[in-house]
């Protein structure tokens, strides 16, 4: 089968890190990536299908891996080589739809009982991501053993598989795990005091999912402020939520606006928004995050931050917390907001990001697909998405051999 | 005997006009049948100005005694000048205000008063730095008062510093400066630039609060102003005449100095924009290519602190003293006999050329909202009878309009600017629904105070300014200005000015009438 593989070369992974330095995505020409055949994965063990991919995205995850500038941090949670792409929709063997839910945890290792995490449905938090009868991976794209999107076959256990409604386009369907981190990131704070002001900083895919999260599921955010570099951007995020969008260098103003703060010299706000959701992961945009926030207030990191250097005597001074916010489990719904009926269940952080996806309209948020044998393109593309007025750009392998036939015999 | 103002109309042996652009200037040949407004010359300056101040103040206009007659030992008195917004460019020293406080301070002297405050009457502009308070008294005052904290700068945010006299019969409130209201005697030391400056206005505006400011810097009463430049049919000075005479029935005794200048604005270096463009001669036009082509290599920053540095060596014409509404109908007919140029109906499109400085930006950036203001507020505003512009027609204002601010000044612009203006541009909008957040912002209200900050309201009041024009107009178009800065302000931009009169065709119609108002120096259009 076709896919693109990425392999572990040292020498390769420098080359990508240099040239992405001259320019983002540049990691797809001259690093560890490239297209080729390679046999379709085996099923590992008994609860495991094959699914074909039909659409699966580019992620920031994705192009950070791309061009050497993921953490090594990482190193052994993968298993090399790999086939990327873990934003999937794709086809069972029986022709129903599903899309992917990532992450390889306890249940997808054979690894019986569970761990706590996983046992509470905080599956994204599992213990045993190196463990079990797979090897380490933390999501699929990352396995060598599971296959990934950015092959025309991939194998999932049973746990990781949601069903397409017929409804669901299958643009609409690829946008449902990064929807899936942004509602889960967004949800955090719930519970607590109401919040006058939230900021999102960055409006690209996780961005402006957030910001669609936090419009229809957070009631107790008065105010929201999103952080848009580029034209699209600011018009999507106007259209997702009733909400204030501005550049980057506007972000401290707006937020002193609102909050009715005085300045310090060194352009710290006094006071600030009690909630800033960083959806770009980058020491600058961490600095913009703590330079307002309020004292006692949060900043959550739904970006892949990677190494970062910021200053944190804020942080200490002003007593700011900081928490991550990694992928999707299970919702806990309580606090105010929520549904009565709501409040009583748990429920997967997925099922509600397909509520999100449809209610939201977030297939608008694809904007490019590319075949696998443009992957260059693509890559460059993704990495350049806010500059040339894109947001998600993914794969689009409906036209494989496999689903060509198909078309013909239906 | 200066020559009157000129409206020259182009043929084919016209030469370019000169038209200004921020901080450089651009030649224009306009289409054969436009008009070209020119001011008058200068009038000719007092040839001993102390002794006409001194003879201004022993004999003064309208029911008031002579100023040693109001001095006496023991007195509570307080002199109240303009400040930097006047006059513009910055004039060479000595400065009138320098002139005329000197010879106040030495008759007070002679009288024996010791209790004198000086202070700047700045409303809710910026706050002057030492070095242009300097400039503005001079050394020998400055040195005096400053040291000892008798030099004070009005603050409109002081509750203790401010007292409320009451409400005109219109239900306005008067609330002016504390010091100045309940001093023996209030002497004003003014500068009329223009005929909208001074009379009333001078305390009832220059010493007030935000409180008392609202009540005639809004959009309506900016709407039914027709035009500052003419009181009889303004209803801002209107309202601060109300307000004026509320003051001097509440006990304040204001003694008003009111001095005008000639428009010999600008020093010989830059000799060339003094003259009309036929009459150059080699000098002048050797002067123009050397600055403009010097312009054209320099550095925007570099070009503004070139230009901010001018000093004008415009005179002093007139200066009277006394009762304020005698002495300011002097000082308005000596303003128009300088500026007021005869002009025969209005036309379909005006061109606007704007200079580097404004009321507001003086040692500073001129933003893209004072840019409007300048264009849509003063320049619009320079006429008496009716606006150079028919209902409907077109202005072309040329200047760069970078998306650019200096945010010591105005801190409160750049959040207009990001926020308010990129929601509406109605100025009845944006006075309804953003207004009182700035103008009680404490923050603004802190740099306002504290810093050298304009209000956290003033650009409010700059929009506002544009309410006539934009009402009148049907299309604003701005040559060489930034396209994002242009485009947040509502209007279109061009560029060059061919472009913007053919854009101005599609709101107009073809072959409009077309009047270049050739400015500064400052004149004022008398449209019949």
């Amino acid at each position: 089968m076709k896919a693109l593989l990425f392999e572990r070369s040292l020498p390769k992974f420098a080359a990508a890190r240099v040239a992405s330095e001259w320019r983002s995505g540049s990691g797809a020409r001259v690093g560890p990536l490239r297209l080729t055949d390679v046999d379709e994965p085996g099923l590992p063990a008994p609860g495991w299908r094959r699914v074909r991919p039909r659409l699966s995205g580019i992620c920031g995850s994705d192009l950070a891996t791309i061009d050497g500038r993921a953490s090594r941090y990482f190193e052994p949670l993968v298993s090399f080589p790999f086939v990327p792409g873990h934003e999937v929709v794709g086809e069972l063997d029986d022709g129903a739809r599903v899309v992917l839910e990532p992450v390889l945890r306890c249940a997808a290792r054979g690894i019986d009982p569970p761990c706590p995490a996983c046992a509470q449905g905080q599956t994204n938090r599992c213990r045993n991501l190196a463990f079990g009868h797979l090897k380490p991976g933390l999501q699929t794209g990352y396995c060598s053993l599971t296959g990934g999107g950015w092959g025309t076959a991939l194998v999932a256990h049973d746990s990781q598989l949601h069903t397409v409604p017929d409804s669901f386009s299958d643009r609409a369907a690829v946008m449902v795990e990064p929807a899936a981190c942004a509602l889960h990131g967004a949800l955090i704070g719930r519970g607590t005091a109401g919040h006058d002001t939230a900021v999102v900083i960055g409006a690209g895919t996780l961005g402006l999912c957030t910001v669609a999260a936090l419009s229809r599921w957070r009631p107790d955010i008065a105010s929201l402020v999103v952080v848009a570099k580029h034209a699209e951007q600011r018009r999507l995020a106007h259209d997702l939520a009733d909400c204030t969008v501005v550049e980057p260098g506007e972000l401290a103003r707006a937020v002193r606006r609102r909050t009715g703060s005085l300045v310090l010299d060194s352009g710290q706000l006094t006071g600030g928004a009690s909630l800033v959701f960083d959806c770009v992961g980058t020491s600058q945009s961490l600095a913009s995050a703590l330079a307002v926030v309020e004292p006692g207030g949060t900043v959550v990191l739904l970006g892949m931050p990677g190494e970062v250097k910021v200053d944190l005597t804020g942080l200490w001074q002003r007593e700011v917390s900081i928490t991550g916010a990694y992928a999707y489990g299970t919702e806990l719904m309580v606090g105010p907001g929520t549904g009565t009926d709501a409040a009583a269940l748990p429920r997967r952080t997925f099922d509600l990001s397909f509520d999100l996806v449809a209610d939201a309209g977030l297939e608008r948020l694809v904007s490019a697909l590319y075949p696998l044998s443009r992957y260059r393109e693509a890559i460059q593309h993704a990495a350049a998405a806010g500059r040339r007025g894109a947001i998600k750009v993914a794969f689009d392998l409906r036209s494989t051999k496999k689903f060509r036939t198909k078309e013909i015999h239906s | 005997m200066s020559r009157p103002g000129f409206v020259l109309e182009v043929d084919r042996s016209t030469p370019p006009t000169l038209c200004w652009h921020g901080e450089g200037f651009r030649l224009l040949r306009l289409p054969e049948g436009s008009r070209i407004l020119y001011p008058p010359e200068p009038v000719e300056a007092l040839k001993d100005p102390d002794e006409a101040i001194r003879q201004a103040l022993l004999n003064p206009e309208g029911d008031m005694a002579p100023l040693p007659a109001l001095l006496r030992a023991g007195m509570r008195l307080t002199i109240a000048f303009d400040d930097i917004s006047l006059p513009l460019p910055p004039m060479e020293r000595p400065d009138n205000r320098q002139r005329v406080i000197e010879a106040v301070l030495d008759l007070a002297a002679e009288a024996g008063v010791d209790d004198v405050v000086l202070i700047c009457a700045l409303a809710l502009h910026r706050r002057m730095t030492p070095a242009e308070l300097r400039h503005a008294l001079g050394d020998r005052i400055y040195d005096a008062f400053a040291p000892h904290g008798l030099l004070l700068q009005h603050d409109a945010e002081d509750p203790a510093a401010l007292v409320h006299l009451g409400q005109t019969d219109h239900g306005e409130d008067v609330e002016i400066n504390r010091r100045a209201a309940e001093s023996d005697l209030l002497v004003y030391v003014n500068i009329n630039l223009v005929a909208m400056d001074g009379g009333h206005k001078s305390v009832a505006t220059g010493l007030a609060s935000y409180n008392s400011l609202r009540h005639h810097h809004n959009v309506k009463t900016m709407q039914h102003s027709r035009s500052f430049m003419d009181q009889t049919r303004s209803e801002l000075h209107t309202s601060n005449w109300r307000m004026g005479r509320l003051i001097a029935a509440s006990g304040v005794k204001v003694f008003q100095i009111e001095t005008t200048l000639n428009t010999d604005t600008f020093p010989s270096a830059f000799g060339f924009l003094q003259k009309r463009e036929w009459e150059w001669g080699s000098r002048d036009r050797a002067s123009f290519l050397a600055v403009s082509k010097t312009l054209e290599r320099t550095p925007d920053r570099l070009a503004r602190s070139i230009f901010q540095s001018i000093k004008s060596p415009h005179k002093m014409s007139s200066v009277q003293a006394g009762e304020v509404e005698a002495v300011h109908a002097i000082t308005t007919d000596n303003v128009y006999r300088q500026q007021l140029v005869d002009v025969d109906g209005q036309t379909d499109v005006v061109i606007f050329g704007l200079p580097y400085i404004c009321p507001y930006n003086v040692n500073s950036i001129m933003n893209p909202i004072l840019v409007a203001c300048l264009g849509l507020g003063y320049f619009f505003n320079l006429y008496r009878g009716k606006p150079l512009v028919r209902p409907g027609g077109v202005l072309i204002l040329s200047h760069p309009t970078p998306w650019a601010f200096n945010p010591v000044h105005h801190p409160s612009y750049i959040d207009f600017f990001e926020e308010v203006l990129a929601d509406t541009t109605d100025p009845v909008e944006i006075e309804k629904t953003y207004e009182e957040r700035f103008a009680t912002d404490d923050w603004y209200r802190h740099l306002y105070r504290t810093s050298y900050a304009y209000h956290g309201v003033h650009p409010f009041y700059m929009w506002y300014w544009c309410a006539h024009a934009l009402d009148h107009v049907a299309g604003v178009i701005i040559v060489g200005g930034d396209t994002k800065a242009v485009h947040r302000m509502g209007f279109k931009r061009a560029s060059t000015m061919r472009d913007a009169l053919e854009m101005a065709e599609d709101i107009v119609g073809r072959d409009p009438s077309i009047t270049h108002f050739h400015c500064p120096p400052m004149m004022i259009a008398d449209v019949h």
